[in-house]
């Protein structure tokens, strides 16, 4: 909402504060003021000039030479390139010294050899835009209708020299989508009164009742129509003064009975439409639901095609306006109109806003139904447009409107004690002062009995409760008295949960690992959404998707990974380890909802280890990435319980993917990239995992507590074997066969040394492992040794194609 | 004899003093000191001398034998040093080199603020909770009073998956389900996580983002314990010397509302750029629970009040670090992430 405080000041004085202040104290009030607009921009020497005379530039087709009289002793030759300049007209001229809104500095200067002394202004050039300028003067300068002496200060003359204030309304405020609303808030804050526009109307004796007939089908979405018929009009431009009145408020001056509509629509915050009565045609106005299908052309020459829940204004025959949102270009007013019908009326908001929203029409009218207009000012906007016809269109009002009402007009009634308020509020705010603060507001206030008994100007359509008056209040009598306090009463140990403290762990173990923590978005390509998933499950998409790339739920974090990988690397970061906590999304619940299940998923490529200057460089590989999540499960305590198994998943390398079980269930998976997925994302050697968070950190938290375990005594032995087994056999299964062999003094089994070279034979390969046998009550003998070793030996030679070397 | 033992004596210093190393001194004092040393040989041939002239000489050879033994440890002393010294010298390294890295990850930006922002509230009591980013229509708006057709719906634009299924657009939709499953007891939480408008991404919008919110219900919550709260999340926030100001303003889901402004960290509040020359800072807004909203959740509103408060996470990791561009939290380019390794006070 744009507010010209030139306008504002016709209705409440605020002479006290200047405009800057004034912005200060309606933003503290509530209403934020976004900006404060000099609409002069500080101009001078900006005047009004006559032009003498016009000839053509010699060296140039579209310059004219113009004499223009700007008020000085003598004419001053002012060079102009606008096509619709021409002797006799008052024009606007900026003379040298001027300085434009756009910067540009007005000198004396040459054209094609020929002397300007200034120049003669469009309105864009004085900062309006182009979108407000009537249409005449749309493309070229401003032409002036009126009588006015050279010289005169053209900002005045137009009305420039003003202060717009631009509102952010929020959607309760819809009071504020009118100048007297805001004048209301403004006197409200300044403690002041407000003086009302006049309308006053003397009407002839004809009867608009014999002209015009009315009907009204659909009373609940239409409970109040007023229609003024005022005859002999004469349709002109308005007055200066009413057209920037309009274009300070960002609407186009078009002609005066449009303008005034619009006008009263800005001021009253109540829509207005104006018909030509004779193309009406039938001198009957019926409201009634469209027919499906039906059509109508609107004012902007758009055909409508109309549906059964959509209100429409007819002649008893075709709609001529479609209700509350735009007028039909039938029934438009033109140049020739001499009898006006005005339209003020009151439609349900909520049909407003679903007619508006499936036309893409949204007006200043619709914006305002929407939100519901005061039911008290519909027959006094009517009265206001009326007076104003007869004052600058010579217009008669006939007697008696035509009039349909069952609209509710009473005063919502609200009781509220200084308690209940003080109580919310922490403050000991008076009944006496809550009184005054709310009579301010234009509420009418009985005090008895302790309770403050209010009736609430319908206006105010956003105070419904009690609570709204606490905030009415409070914000009145200033937020910033509110004490500062902190909430009293028991309270409980805040911590976080298992699972999230758990969660902030894994976080740090990823982190000190050396991962990045990333963030993506849960929203990805249909196509992307279920690569890599660790669960079969379905996916869940938009109704409406701004884009493929954004339509469907992911059900994996690894490709978005992949992507951010790939984001670095086209930018020469080579090297990348991220991690992601994040949720996954399948299948639906019973509400249609998805399972939402939160995963931690890596991805590393790249360097792992650079450090050149001492030769120790290392590539990224499986084993980095297995690596960390071992130190994972070490640090929730669940490496004993965690296996992995070689695995086949699409878009990962055949020969380096591994599933990862948690007590034999799949709670995630290990891999490197599949080559070609890896060229399809340009990235190099790349490797990912994805663990199911939810498994995980359950498993973590349904353990025996931390127990601690004596640290030996007394020294252990250690045995190395190094076997040739089959190249397909895993060092995992010679250690899972060991463990199975349950060797009572066998602590540790590690490989420390793997050889596939060409002393191999064909098909075989070397792993050599150390062994640590050791008893927590005595120094072992080496007999005991040698029998468990034998155990383990003996469990070793179950494993087809093995053997010690 | 004497003047033999005297030749011998210099000799002898001589050949220490021209040792090199501790070998060499070593065969040296093996070869006068040893068993058949002219030293022993000195002494064998003592037996010849007068009875008188014995004991003298004794006493010569003795004190010969003490000089030069105390000379040869002089010398070793000086030699041991002289190869610590060249031990060092040949192992001096430059430690200007860049030491071997240590790989250590750090948290997102994000992350970082709501773990800041979760424990100063943990601190007062507060649980972390947390919902899903899919919601149903009924938490995500009408159990917020934002029935079906309420015009502040516009304020927010909504993925749908279905009629009544959507990304929930803000982390309210949590403080309604913790309140229905609190049956009527008293609520104290801070619910961070992501949610999701129609917007299409630029410098300053995001379809995903992150919000953090904060309730508390109970008997006698009043709107001064808000802005109390408020004050101290402020500060430790952006600062100790952090003014707070409240403005009046509008949520559906409570009454009274309020915006939150604190002066401006960078200029104080005399106006700057980041300001836009106000002095002032909007971080976030809040109220008193609407009572709709508590009777929806099985409050009754005459006995119970509450606040609520929520902000956008992206927009306080902005202000807080000065970024200038939301897409940088989400596109993880490693020399942004990177950037949020050191710790804070």
């Amino acid at each position: 909402m744009l507010v010209s405080l030139n306008w504002l000041k016709e209705y409440v004085d605020t002479s006290a504060l200047t405009d800057a202040e004034l912005a200060e104290r309606i933003t503290r009030s509530g209403i934020e003021v976004d900006a404060v607009i000099d609409s002069s921009y500080n101009m001078s020497n900006v005047v009004i000039g006559h032009v003498e005379a016009k000839e053509k530039h010699p060296e140039a087709d579209k310059l004219s030479i113009c004499q223009v009289n700007v008020g000085a002793d003598e004419l001053q030759q002012i060079i102009c390139g606008a096509p619709n300049v021409d002797a006799g007209q008052n024009v606007i001229v900026a003379l040298p010294g001027a300085v434009l809104p756009g910067g540009m500095k007005i000198k004396k200067a040459k054209l094609r050899g020929e002397v300007s002394n200034g120049m003669i202004c469009s309105l864009q050039e004085l900062g309006v835009e182009s979108k407000l300028v009537p249409k005449a003067y749309a493309e070229g300068i401003y032409v002036i209708a009126s009588d006015v002496a050279p010289g005169t200060d053209a900002l005045d003359y137009l009305h420039y020299r003003d202060t717009i204030l631009e509102l952010d309304l929020t959607p309760n405020r819809s009071d504020a989508l009118s100048m007297l609303g805001v004048a209301y808030e403004v006197a409200a804050i300044l403690n002041t009164t407000v003086t009302l526009p006049n309308t006053a109307i003397t009407p002839i004796a004809a009867k608009a009742s014999d002209k015009l007939s009315l009907r009204v089908e659909d009373t609940h979405a239409n409970p109040m129509y007023v229609a003024k018929v005022v005859q002999n009009v004469k349709v002109q431009p308005s007055p200066l003064w009413l057209q920037q009145r309009l274009m300070a408020a960002g609407v186009r001056p078009l002609n005066n009975v449009v303008d005034i509509t619009n006008f009263v629509l800005m001021e009253y915050g109540q829509p207005l439409h104006a018909f030509d009565y004779d193309r009406l045609q039938t001198g009957e106005i019926v409201v009634r639901k469209a027919t499906e299908g039906e059509k109508i052309v609107t004012l902007d020459t758009q055909e409508r095609t109309l549906q059964a829940t959509d209100l429409v204004i007819t002649n008893g025959k075709e709609p001529v306006a479609i209700a509350g949102v735009m007028g039909g270009a039938n029934s438009e007013v033109t140049d020739e109109t001499t009898t006006v019908v005005i339209e003020a009326a009151y439609f349900e908001g909520q049909g407003v806003r679903q007619t508006s929203r499936r036309l893409g029409l949204r007006s200043d009218s619709s914006a305002r139904f929407e939100k519901g207009v005061d039911p008290n000012r519909v027959q006094k906007a009517a009265d206001r447009a009326a007076s104003l016809l007869v004052e600058l269109a010579g217009g008669e009002v006939l007697a008696d409107d035509v009039v349909f009402d069952e609209l509710n007009k009473e005063e919502k009634q609200i009781i509220v004690s200084p308690d209940f308020v003080n109580a919310r509020l922490g403050m000991k705010i008076s009944m006496d002062e809550m009184k005054g603060i709310l009579e301010r507001l234009q509420f009418g206030v009985t005090a008895e009995n302790g309770k403050l008994t209010l009736a609430v100007p319908t206006r105010r359509q956003d105070i419904v409760i009690a609570e709204d008056i606490v905030e009415e209040i409070a914000r009145l009598y200033g937020y910033d008295q509110i004490p500062m306090t902190l909430p009293q009463g028991a309270t409980q140990i805040g911590k976080l949960t298992p699972y999230q403290a758990d969660r902030r762990v894994v976080r740090d173990v990823m982190e000190g690992a050396g991962l990045y923590q990333a963030m993506t978005y849960s929203l990805t390509s249909s196509v992307a959404a279920q690569k890599y998933a660790l669960k079969k499950a379905p996916v869940t998409k938009l109704l409406m998707p701004m884009s493929e790339e954004r339509s469907t739920l992911r059900q994996s974090l690894i490709p978005s990974l992949v992507e951010s990988v790939a984001h670095n690397v086209a930018r020469s970061n080579n090297s990348v380890a991220l991690y992601e906590v994040g949720s996954v999304f399948l299948g639906q619940n019973e509400h249609g909802q998805p399972y939402e299940e939160e995963h931690v998923a890596a991805v590393i490529t790249g360097k792992w280890l650079d450090h050149a200057w001492q030769g120790e460089t290392k590539q990224v590989d499986f084993f980095v990435l297995k690596g960390v999540i071992e130190a994972l499960m070490i640090k929730l305590g669940l490496h004993e319980r965690i296996s992995f198994v070689k695995a086949e998943v699409d878009g990962l390398h055949p020969g380096r993917t591994a599933h990862i079980l948690l007590d034999g269930e799949m709670v995630g998976l290990i891999g490197g990239l599949h080559p070609a997925t890896q060229k399809e994302a340009g990235v190099k050697d790349t490797y990912v995992m994805e663990l199911n968070l939810f498994a995980l950190l359950a498993a973590a938290n349904d353990k025996p507590l931390l127990s601690y375990t004596a640290v030996p005594r007394f020294p252990g032995m250690s045995r190395d074997i190094a076997l040739v087994m089959n190249k397909d056999t895993a060092a995992g299964e010679v250690v899972a066969a060991i463990k199975q062999a349950n060797v009572k003094l066998l602590q540790n089994i590690t490989v420390f040394d793997v050889y596939e070279g060409d002393k191999m034979a064909e098909g075989k390969k070397s792993v050599a492992f150390s062994l640590t046998y050791l008893d927590p009550e005595h120094t072992l003998k080496d007999e005991e040794v040698v029998a468990a070793h034998n155990k383990v030996l003996k469990a070793i030679a179950t494993i087809e194609g093995t053997e010690v070397r | 004899m004497e003047k033999r033992l005297q030749e011998l004596k210099e000799e002898v210093l001589q050949k220490i003093k021209a040792t090199l190393n501790s070998k060499e001194l070593n065969e040296v004092r093996v070869a006068y000191l040893g068993k058949k040393g002219p030293i022993t040989d000195l002494l064998k041939g003592m037996g010849k001398l007068s009875p008188e002239e014995r004991p003298k000489m004794g006493a010569l050879v003795n004190e010969m034998r003490q000089k030069v033994t105390e000379v040869l440890e002089e010398h070793a002393e000086k030699l041991e040093q002289q190869a610590i010294a060249e031990q060092l010298a040949s192992e001096a390294i430059d430690v200007t080199l860049p030491g071997r890295t240590v790989r250590i990850g750090n948290r997102h930006p994000l992350s970082r603020v709501v773990e800041e922002i979760e424990d100063l509230f943990m601190g007062m009591g507060y649980e972390v909770a947390e919902g899903p980013e899919v919601e149903r229509d009924y938490y995500n708006f009408e159990a917020l009073n934002l029935p079906k057709g309420h015009p502040a719906r516009d304020m927010q634009d909504t993925f749908y998956i279905s009629e009544e299924i959507l990304l929930r657009t803000h982390t309210s939709p949590v403080q309604a389900r913790t309140m229905e499953k609190k049956e009527g007891a008293n609520v104290r939480i801070i619910c961070p996580g992501k949610v999701f408008r129609r917007d299409s991404d630029d410098a300053t919008h995001s379809h995903q983002f992150m919000q953090i919110e904060g309730l508390v219900v109970a008997e006698g919550i009043r709107m001064s314990d808000l802005k109390g709260t408020l004050d101290l999340f402020a500060k430790k926030m952006f600062g100790q010397d952090r003014e707070i100001r409240l403005r009046p303003s509008f949520f559906p889901f409570t009454e009274p509302s309020v915006e939150m402004d604190i002066s401006c960290f960078k200029c104080g509040g005399s106006g700057c750029n980041v300001c836009k020359q106000t002095g002032w800072i909007e971080v976030l807004g809040g109220g008193m629970v609407h009572p709709n909203v508590l009777e929806k959740a099985g409050y009754d509103s005459t006995k119970v009040t509450g606040f609520a408060f929520g902000m956008g996470v992206e927009r306080i990791a902005m202000l807080k670090y000065g970024v200038d561009d939301i897409r940088h939290f989400y596109t993880n380019d490693v020399r942004f992430l990177s950037q949020f390794q050191e710790t804070e006070a």
